[in-house]
């Protein structure tokens, strides 16, 4: 099935339309106006990219950025994208579009003539304004690619260029050898740098495997957020990201001025992600919904082009950026979906406040019936299968169990709780609080005595970040312990998740997908600091430190998922994720 | 479902119409006909709070005496008459009608799952008939009256439908355990005997029921060589049969079964020595229960005879039924075919959803 890379950007998916039309959701302006110039550069989702290219460029080549129209076309474009010039060579002739180095370059140097200004949003336009070009012979233009090549060699990987994936998705599949004036198209959008056509070829996979060296390079050039990788890591998760914790904070906050195109809202929800603020599958979700919602609230399409197709890209754009600043979440990943989704269906005709109305609606219809309203009914369920005198037990602090346990006590049901907790989250420590203040009865423990006090629970009450086709429950890291333990004692396990978690895919470890957190918060004992052995031995060659996030527990282990659509045995996720896609393409 | 006003001497309706059918006598049985002997006006059920002159428990009741009829046609046929007897005018108000009735009928037996699960059934027609927005009330009316009669038939049909599903799985020789009296059950051995098939059946005595000597004397009938088996002799006899062969009373959202007493504790030995469990259960039986445990259902208490006095401090364990989870169950024939415990809760979602 067509997966998550759909929800990050790039797009390559999209080409299937011949026509220049490809070529409209890149709505960015691609040509690397100098920040305090203009109205273009704010109003279109300009990548940064382009900027801090624009500063860098130097300008061996002269104006023709504009290929001129028809005639040869293809191989100008080439140009400065170092090393990738064989590829571009190649790539023009299958296809793709890559434009860029040849008119960046030459913006940069000259006031941009207004026609070009215009043209910098107007990537589907199409023929309405003529770029200017210049006649060159073909002997000339190689002359100008060599020396762009040289150039963009020589600048290297100096600027991360933020590629909103969407300029990348635009050139990359480019596809089919364009028509002479999508390609001029091409050229105007072109703008980014380098790399464009590493970006082209590479839509950063949501899942992108790291342990590539090539990908990641190409990943960090896109980057907006300047990530120093760890330098010890273990090599069974060397396919996994791990960024040096502590450096992209400030970084970050150095680089909001120049992020002009992203959003604040976006951005600050990126911090809180960055920081820990903000942590869950429904609360980092909902945060991101509501970011776009104010997007969405904010957004003017560029002229000449389609809101459908340039809104995407800025989704896209923003989830890039937010990836970098902590991985998806499948909660997050399946709204993305979802929202790029009712984008894509919106009909053409609508005006651009009502398509904004509808789209506004559509999320907020998102946040209350699939979270909100399933958090409910998940409540109105669980609450039926605690009995008088149970014991619960419960893992690290799922917000819909804490919901469950907080409307139990409401009815006045008489069970009492035991937190599970572990380092280096102490997560469980939250849900303590919230739960004395009702008056529940807790003890507390940390999972290291699990099997200690097993026995005199009657029900485990456990969350998920999702589940999987298989059954397979993808939460947070311990709690496929806790499920085993329970299971060896007989315990029933209920795990409470909303069925927009679910996700199609299946996973039967905990390795081939996860994430990893800061390696040094594990070396220190929180809140004893006279136990610090481990002190100064982070770069030690013969210890690595692994701080996973999340782990999957198989179905075996787990009596019964409690969703919204009701309380299904694991064996029907596939079920619920078949009836629930179902849905979606109705509505 | 969790304890409600149930109290604990509670005596299952339903179980009590079983064994009425079965013909057995319990001192229960006998306390009530004495009763009804002296007071023949008193009414049974004069604490339903029903005031209408239409009262659709004892409609129910009056198609459940039948020994023949499923429980959730029953339930249906009842509230097939609440619709005749209905004066509403429009389909709002007959579905509420009907939904009172369908909540009425299942308070009053909550231990009886093919009753909650025929009411939801007919009720998830109905809401699904009415939305249908065009049709003029009259016709609606009848479209439904003639969807509540044919599910009669569908009933019977269906019966047969798992009969013939199931003759593959019986061959020649082959030796069947069966425990309590699955009218499905029955039938599929009939078929097979009609079938020619050779096979013997194994009957549990299925005390306090007595399943065991009424299903010995139908087998007869039909020329099946039988022998009949001590509830406890189970294990002992495990490695002489082939397969198990049991009915439901309802069948859960796990893909487990509720059925009589008994049934777990063979469906464990039979799983342990690698023995199949096959379930004949017709459709309507799938309910949206989900119980973790074996006390996680309400309670369903019958009264239990054991032919001497019992001194008055012993308890005694009147569970009428208990819960098999689908693990030791291999396969269920249904009218919707041969289903593996996992499937139940697919239809049940495309059912319910």
């Amino acid at each position: 099935m067509d997966p998550p890379s759909r929800f990050l950007h790039s797009v390559p998916t999209r080409f299937d339309s011949p026509d220049r039309l490809r070529f409209h959701h890149f709505s960015f302006p691609q040509l690397p106006l100098p920040r305090h110039d203009s109205s273009s550069a704010a109003a279109s989702a300009v990548s940064p990219s382009s900027f801090s290219y624009s500063t860098a460029a130097t300008s061996p080549t002269a104006s023709p950025g504009r290929v001129s129209r028809g005639s040869f076309s293809r191989f100008s474009f080439a140009s400065s994208l170092p090393g990738v010039g064989m590829d571009s060579m190649a790539a023009a002739t299958s296809s793709s579009v890559p434009a860029s180095g040849l008119t960046t370059v030459s913006v940069v140097n000259m006031p941009p003539p207004p026609g070009l200004s215009e043209k910098a949003s107007g990537v589907g336009v199409q023929k309405s304004s003529k770029p200017l070009k210049e006649k060159t012979t073909k002997a000339e233009r190689r002359a100008l690619q060599d020396a762009q090549r040289a150039a963009s060699k020589a600048e290297g990987g100096k600027a991360p260029l933020v590629s909103s994936g969407s300029v990348a998705s635009a050139n990359v599949k480019a596809a089919k050898p364009a028509k002479p004036s999508s390609q001029e198209n091409d050229v105007a959008v072109a703008a980014a740098g380098p790399s464009e056509k590493d970006r082209k070829k590479d839509a950063p996979h949501p899942r992108m495997q790291y342990d590539d060296e090539s990908r990641v390079v190409k990943a960090k050039r896109r980057a907006v957020v300047k990530q120093t990788e760890a330098k010890n890591r273990v090599e069974l998760f060397r396919h996994l990201p791990q960024y040096e914790h502590g450096t992209q904070l400030p970084d970050l906050e150095t680089k909001f001025s120049l992020l002009d195109p992203m959003y604040p809202a976006v951005y600050k929800v990126g911090l809180q992600y960055l920081s820990g603020d903000i942590s869950g599958g429904n609360a980092r979700c909902i945060a991101m919904l509501q970011a776009f919602q104010e997007v969405v609230k904010d957004y003017s399409t560029p002229p000449e082009k389609t809101l459908n197709r340039d809104l995407t890209a800025k989704i896209s754009s923003y989830v890039s950026f937010l990836i970098e600043c902590r991985p998806l979440s499948v909660s997050m990943g399946n709204a993305i979906r979802f929202v790029k989704n009712r984008i894509a269906q919106l009909p053409i005709t609508l005006f651009e406040s009502e398509a904004k109305a509808a789209l506004q609606s559509d999320i907020q219809r998102f946040i209350s019936e699939k979270i909100v309203a399933a958090d409910k009914a998940i409540v109105r369920h669980a609450v039926t299968k605690i009995r008088y005198g149970d014991v619960l037990l419960t893992y690290g602090s799922p917000s819909a169990v804490e919901m469950v346990l907080l409307q139990a006590h409401e009815l006045r049901k008489k069970f009492r709780v035991l937190v599970v907790d572990s380092l280096p989250k102490l997560e469980g420590q939250l849900l303590l609080r919230r739960l004395i203040k009702r008056g529940i009865d807790c003890t507390y423990t940390h999972i290291n005595a699990i099997s200690y006090i097993t026995h005199e629970v009657t029900k485990v009450f456990l969350g998920a970040s999702s589940v999987l086709s298989n059954g397979t429950v993808y939460s947070r890291v311990g709690t496929a312990c806790v499920a085993m333990v329970a299971s060896a004692f007989r315990v029933p396990v209920l795990v409470c998740c909303e069925a927009y978690k679910f996700h199609e895919r299946e996973q039967l470890d905990s390795i081939c997908s996860n994430e990893l957190g800061d390696p040094n918060v594990i070396s220190k004992v929180h809140g004893r600091g006279d136990i610090n052995y481990l002190d100064g031995l982070t770069n030690n060659a013969n210890l690595q430190f692994l701080n996973l996030m999340y782990d999957a527990t198989p179905s075996d282990y787990i009596s019964m998922i409690i969703t919204d659509y009701g309380m299904v045995p694991p064996t029907s996720v596939p079920v619920i994720v078949r009836e629930y896609q179902k849905e979606h393409l109705l509505v | 479902m969790a304890d409600k006003t149930q109290t604990p001497d509670a005596i299952s309706a339903y179980y009590q119409t079983r064994a009425a059918h079965h013909g057995v006598i319990t001192s229960d049985w006998l306390a009530q006909a004495q009763a009804a002997v002296e007071q023949p006006d008193s009414s049974v059920f004069h604490d339903l709070g029903t005031e209408k002159p239409f009262n659709v428990i004892d409609e129910f009741n009056g198609w459940r005496k039948q020994p023949d009829l499923a429980e959730a046609v029953a339930a249906i046929r009842a509230m097939a008459a609440v619709i005749r007897a209905s004066e509403a005018t429009t389909m709002m108000e007959l579905e509420i009608e009907l939904k009172k009735a369908s909540d009425t009928l299942k308070s009053w037996d909550k231990t009886s799952i093919s009753l909650t699960a025929g009411c939801d059934l007919f009720i998830r027609y109905v809401t699904r008939t009415s939305a249908l927005e065009y049709e003029d009330f009259n016709s609606a009316k009848s479209r439904l009256l003639e969807r509540a009669e044919k599910f009669g038939e569908i009933s019977c049909k269906a019966r047969k439908i798992i009969a013939m599903l199931s003759q593959d799985f019986i061959f020649d020789g082959c030796t069947i355990l069966v425990h309590g009296l699955s009218r499905v059950v029955l039938e599929v051995l009939k078929t097979a005997a009609q079938n020619n098939k050779l096979f013997r059946v194994l009957c549990t005595e299925g005390r306090p029921d007595g399943t065991g000597v009424l299903l010995s004397n139908e087998l007869t009938k039909l020329d099946i060589p039988v022998k009949l088996l001590l509830d406890s002799a189970v294990a002992y006899s495990m490695d002489e049969v082939d397969m198990v062969f049991v009915g439901a009373d309802g069948v859960v959202e796990s893909g487990g079964i509720i059925n009589m007493m008994g049934t777990y504790q063979i469906a464990l030995v039979a799983h342990s020595m690698n023995k199949p469990v096959y379930v004949a259960a017709e459709s309507y039986k799938f309910a949206r229960l989900y119980p973790l445990d074996q006390k996680d259902m309400a309670p369903a208490l019958r009264p239990i005879e054991f032919g001497v006095k019992i001194p008055a401090k012993v308890e005694v364990e009147r569970s009428a039924r208990d819960y098999t989870p689908p693990q030791y169950l291999t396969l269920l024939f249904t009218d919707l075919g041969v289903l593996s415990p996992s499937v139940v809760s697919d239809e049940l979602i495309q059912l319910y959803l």
